[in-house]
């Protein structure tokens, strides 16, 4: 099995729209959370999300390109773009033949959606318009990254809800860990903001009135985010033998499904996939020093994955540091594991630690070192992203420093 | 509380979940219901369309037993009532 290592990122969030103001924002612990301002929010109990605010596609695309591309495509190939490049690929007819693409995403192109059906359902018309489908199909990420690159190797989505990306990463992990492909670009992007969607998530009780605060006892629920990241991976001889800069080792992933419940959590099913990951890998618990948690700062998410994590660290659980960078990027469903997966290869790399956001209070069933408000300096070996789906599917990715 | 209208909770309460009315009662536990955070969502968005109201998420949060969930109800219909009647008057 050959060793796999990142050798180029990219992302677009509330927290920036390149990988170095994204590093930026989680070192400040700077929350991109605020009034939403890209979809009506009159008609909504929550006003707050986490935007990339101003977004325009012509920094990016021209209009014609753009027409051809839902939000949440525009931020896969962003996101792709900035990591090809930060790659320094060069590009032969090979690798363009093998590379795979992979990415994640759980609600596709809904404004795309939403459009379409308000004006069948709502505005009477008989018809709507011909690209809704190409628009809103949530393949159109890996799509438009493979057209842009030339890229005619294995390239598909994986849509597990909050897990979607997770899942995404580790597949491509394992392709090019077993020898499959060479190189892959992997990741995820959504775009939720739409008011069709928005109102599905208000009815699960579920967004936070104000803020998204994990493992804070005066939590109330997740915050709504929206971007992509992406990363390209590749062998680890592969990379050393072209010089590429190195972020970070992939290690391991481990899935789990929790066959419990269709949105409660499962702490059984949490922990499944931690050991699986460890497995993987082949590391002892008391190797990590860092894990990205899912926290996603509802009232049943925070303390299950606490339990988990308890359960599988022992003694150790009070050793590692833990982090829910949702708090400031918020909760952006299928590229969720992506831009938190980046997030702990930046941790890695810098050695710093990026905060829990927005804290205010401890909850004794949430009693971890959880990284309060404040970044903190940690040269950490070995760390873990933690992705938690509804419908009870689980992925987490190991990842390792590289001197 | 009017009967009238606890009946009407406990049938939309029984309709939701899928369960005989008779087993629902106004004294009747949510846990012994076997009713779980995604199902009392599915009750609010019942009750929501039964009576014609919006039930805020801290009430909602409020709620500990059926008899919590009625007095609500009619709480919020009562003043649905009495800002119809003020925009008539």
């Amino acid at each position: 099995m050959r060793r796999v290592v990142i050798t180029g990122t990219g992302a677009i969030s509330a927290l920036g729209r390149t990988t170095a103001e994204f590093a930026e924002s989680l070192r400040r612990g700077r929350s991109g959370i605020g009034p939403v301002e890209s979809a009506d929010m009159s008609q909504l109990r929550f006003q707050n999300g986490a935007e990339i605010k101003g977004y325009c596609h012509r920094a990016y695309f021209d209009d014609r390109r753009a027409d051809f591309m839902d939000r949440f495509a525009q931020f896969a190939l962003i996101a792709a773009r900035e990591a090809v490049t930060d790659a320094g690929i060069e590009w032969t007819p090979e690798m363009r033949e093998t590379a795979a693409i992979i990415t994640g995403s759980c609600v596709g192109g809904q404004s795309t959606e939403d459009i379409g059906f308000t004006e069948v359902y709502k505005l009477g018309h008989n018809r709507v318009h011909p690209l809704t489908i190409p628009k809103t199909m949530a393949n159109a990420g890996a799509s438009h990254i493979s057209m842009e690159f030339g890229i005619t190797g294995p390239s598909f989505t994986i849509s597990t809800a909050c897990s979607s990306a997770g899942h995404a990463i580790g597949q491509a992990y394992w392709m090019v860990r077993s020898g499959v492909t060479d190189l892959a670009i992997t990741g995820g992007s959504e775009a939720p903001f739409s008011f069709g969607i928005l109102k599905a998530w208000e009815a699960m009780r579920v967004v936070s009135p104000d803020t998204c605060r994990p493992f804070s006892r005066d939590r109330r629920g997740m915050i709504l985010g929206e971007g992509g990241a992406m990363l390209v991976i590749e062998p680890l001889d592969a990379a050393l033998a072209r010089g590429a800069r190195v972020h970070a080792e992939i290690v391991g992933f481990g899935m789990s499904s929790d066959a419990c419940h269709i949105t409660q959590p499962s702490t059984e099913g949490a922990a499944r996939a931690m050991r699986a990951v460890l497995q993987d890998a082949g590391l002892a618990p008391e190797q990590i020093g860092y894990i990205n948690a899912h926290g996603t700062a509802t009232p049943a998410n925070d303390p299950t994955e606490t339990a988990a994590i308890r359960s599988v660290f022992g003694p150790h659980a009070d050793r590692l540091a833990v982090s829910s960078t949702k708090s400031m990027h918020g909760h952006a469903l299928g590229a969720a594991a992506a831009i938190e997966c980046l997030a702990t290869v930046l941790a890695l790399r810098d050695g710093i630690l990026p905060p829990t956001a927005n804290y205010q209070e401890p909850d004794p069933d949430c009693d971890l070192d959880i990284i309060p408000n404040h970044s903190r300096r940690a040269g950490i070996e070995y760390a873990l992203s933690n992705s938690f789906a509804f419908g009870g599917l689980n992925a987490v990715l190991a990842l390792r420093r590289v001197a | 509380m009017s009967e009238e209208l606890i009946q009407r909770v406990l049938k939309v309460i029984a309709a939701s979940k899928r369960i005989p009315p008779e087993t629902v009662t106004v004294d009747s536990d949510f846990q012994q219901l076997g009713i779980d955070s995604m199902d009392a969502v599915e009750i609010l968005f019942a009750l929501e369309n039964e009576f014609d109201i919006s039930i805020p998420d801290e009430d909602a949060r409020a709620v500990r037993s059926i008899r919590d969930m009625c007095a609500g109800v009619e709480r919020l219909v009562a003043a649905k009532n009495s800002g119809a009647q003020a925009a008539q008057e």
